[in-house]
């Protein structure tokens, strides 16, 4: 207790200075940390980026590095077909669930149905990606072969950033002030509206925060899409299209590239940080527009 | 490679420490090795172990292809060459010693009524020109051919024996490593694919759902790629310019010992002993 008091009434000056420091250096640590990894995708893809033009990336016929052609265009829509059909899925589920557990469950049954999310938040890709493919793809194969397909993929998405996204939205719903609440129940509103007119708009921040969390997961995943999607480099025309997408790219291929072929991979990494970058900026841009 | 210059400096930081045990090291004994990535690998695995039981012996491994492998050694360049196939008739100057076989087998889902597929069949499929089981005497179903990624050495193989380029493949599936396509293999009743044999025979030993085609009419197994009849095979070979002595006939025949099989096996390549 005495420990307390000398520090509060004596030292709380030179604490606060050394903590000032000690924010100060992890804050640039961590920023430094994001300069580096570019440096470094920027140094390993630059053999690459020298002689090969930036726009064959995207007009080259097709993707066999090893024949000279490296249109990386298809495994950019691939991530991107991917990822906004498991978020088109999951974001409603979500959302749903979340305002399951905030405003409609009995206190009981919301805290055993948070747990099961939160259990569902904890399993490995991995195993979902092994679930995939040797129980979702066989089925789809069955509907419409080959079953390795960007419908597998949105699936094993949309069941990996559920969970994410249920629970930031639910922690968004509960930080919605208890005031706001009584106000609007003390004006009559129904609970739906409620939710609606009250709940919703008050939480959009953190919900659109989680969502950008779900979609930078979906975006990154890897190893249990590369399982599921098939891999096959194209323009998917169907849901039941094989896709590849540019993690999966990386992962399939870096094990055994060699000189030109390495760089074009870390090449693909760049394009992947830079996809995440925009979406980062355009979801900033969009969580503003309306607090205007 | 960023690699092995990184090994180096690490190398020098820990003979500089160590200080007076750096004393006996201070002219390492060092083996170079160039050539074929398919081999490369492997070399680089049975040069850690050749390594530890041989303190102060450094073992580099560099890539750059089979031909780099031939050159290299015939300049002096690298003590060993790496080269992953037969020799050429013009290479006959070099020694080669054979570390392991490579083998690839055909697999398709253990239901599937085809017993066997012509090399002209096979690349048919391969290139889209064949698209249903029932051309080939199975059932009405569509084929779903499933190809490795590219930088593989199956796929290499593959390539090479049915003289298609990568590009001419029309996949609907592309797998990384041996394992994804064992099963996708068994999740698929309609799919054709092809993986190391070792891997292949492994599991269907093991009861997973698939069976391997033979080639030629000779069956696919490990036994027959060790013994030189299954066609869809190639040696791994080391090659020197002279008749090997001291470190570097320590090495190749290390490389060949019942000391260095598990490491053979890991890469799925079959290993031959010289006994």
């Amino acid at each position: 207790m005495t420990w307390w008091k000398r520090s509060i009434l004596f030292q709380s000056a030179s604490i606060d200075k050394w903590l000032q420091w000690l924010l100060r250096a992890g804050a640039v640590m961590a920023a430094l940390i994001m300069v580096l990894i570019m440096l470094f995708l920027l140094l390993e893809s630059w053999p690459a980026l020298q002689h090969i033009a930036l726009i064959r990336f995207f007009t080259d016929e097709t993707w066999h590095p090893l024949e000279d052609h490296y249109n990386l265009l298809p495994m950019v829509t691939g991530t991107l077909y991917a990822s906004c059909g498991a978020l088109f899925l999951a974001i409603p589920l979500g959302i749903a669930s979340a305002l399951f557990m905030a405003f409609y469950a009995s206190p009981r049954m919301a805290i055993l149905y948070r747990r099961l999310i939160e259990l569902l938040a904890g399993i490995p890709s991995v195993v979902f990606g092994f679930w995939g493919l040797t129980t979702l793809v066989p089925m789809i194969n069955q509907w419409q072969p080959p079953g390795a397909s960007l419908l597998a993929a949105i699936l094993i998405l949309t069941l990996m950033i559920l969970p994410t996204l249920a629970l930031t939205s639910h922690a968004a719903l509960t930080a919605v002030p208890g005031e706001y609440l009584r106000s609007a129940a003390a004006l009559g509103l129904s609970r739906w509206g409620m939710i609606y007119g009250v709940v919703l708009p008050a939480a959009r921040k953190g919900i659109v925060a989680g969502i950008l969390l779900a979609a930078g997961r979906a975006i990154g995943e890897t190893m249990a899409v590369l399982m599921v999607a098939g891999n096959v480099v194209q323009h998917a025309d169907s849901l039941f299209a094989p896709i590849r997408t540019l993690t999966a790219n990386i992962a399939l291929e870096m094990a055994y590239a060699m000189s030109d072929h390495r760089a074009v991979l870390f090449v693909s990494g760049l394009l992947l940080l830079l996809l995440v970058m925009v979406l980062t900026s355009l979801a900033g841009w969009l969580g503003k527009e309306h607090h205007v | 490679m960023r690699f092995w210059r990184q090994s180096i400096w690490i190398t020098i930081a820990v003979l500089a420490l160590s200080g007076a045990g750096a004393a006996t090291l201070t002219t390492p004994h060092k083996l170079v090795l160039t050539g074929s990535s398919t081999i490369a690998p492997l070399a680089v695995e049975l040069g850690r172990r050749f390594e530890s039981l041989h303190p102060g012996v450094r073992v580099d491994v560099q890539t750059g292809g089979s031909s780099r492998g031939i050159n290299d050694t015939r300049k002096g360049v690298a003590d060993i060459g790496m080269v992953s196939r037969a020799m050429k008739a013009d290479e006959q100057d070099l020694q080669a010693f054979t570390i392991a076989l490579d083998g690839v087998g055909i697999i398709i889902h253990a239901s599937n009524p085809v017993t066997s597929l012509t090399p002209q069949q096979i690349a048919d499929i391969y290139t889209g020109k064949i698209a249903n089981w029932q051309e080939l005497g199975g059932k009405n179903a569509r084929i779903t051919v499933v190809n490795k990624a590219e930088g593989r050495s199956t796929l290499e193989l593959f390539l090479t024996y049915f003289q298609l380029k990568n590009s001419d493949i029309k996949p609907h599936i592309v797998i990384g490593d041996n394992q994804q396509g064992i099963k996708t293999l068994a999740g698929n009743s309609h799919a054709v694919g092809y993986v190391s044999i070792g891997t292949a025979e492994y599991g269907a030993q093991r009861g997973v759902p698939i069976k391997l085609l033979p080639m030629d009419g000779i069956a696919a197994s490990v036994a027959n790629v060790r013994n030189g009849s299954y066609p869809l095979s190639r040696p791994l070979n080391l090659v020197t310019r002279m008749t090997p002595t001291g470190l570097v006939k320590q090495f190749l025949d290390f490389a060949r010992t019942e000391q260095a099989h598990d490491l053979v096996e890991a890469q799925y390549f079959v290993p031959i002993s010289i006994d």
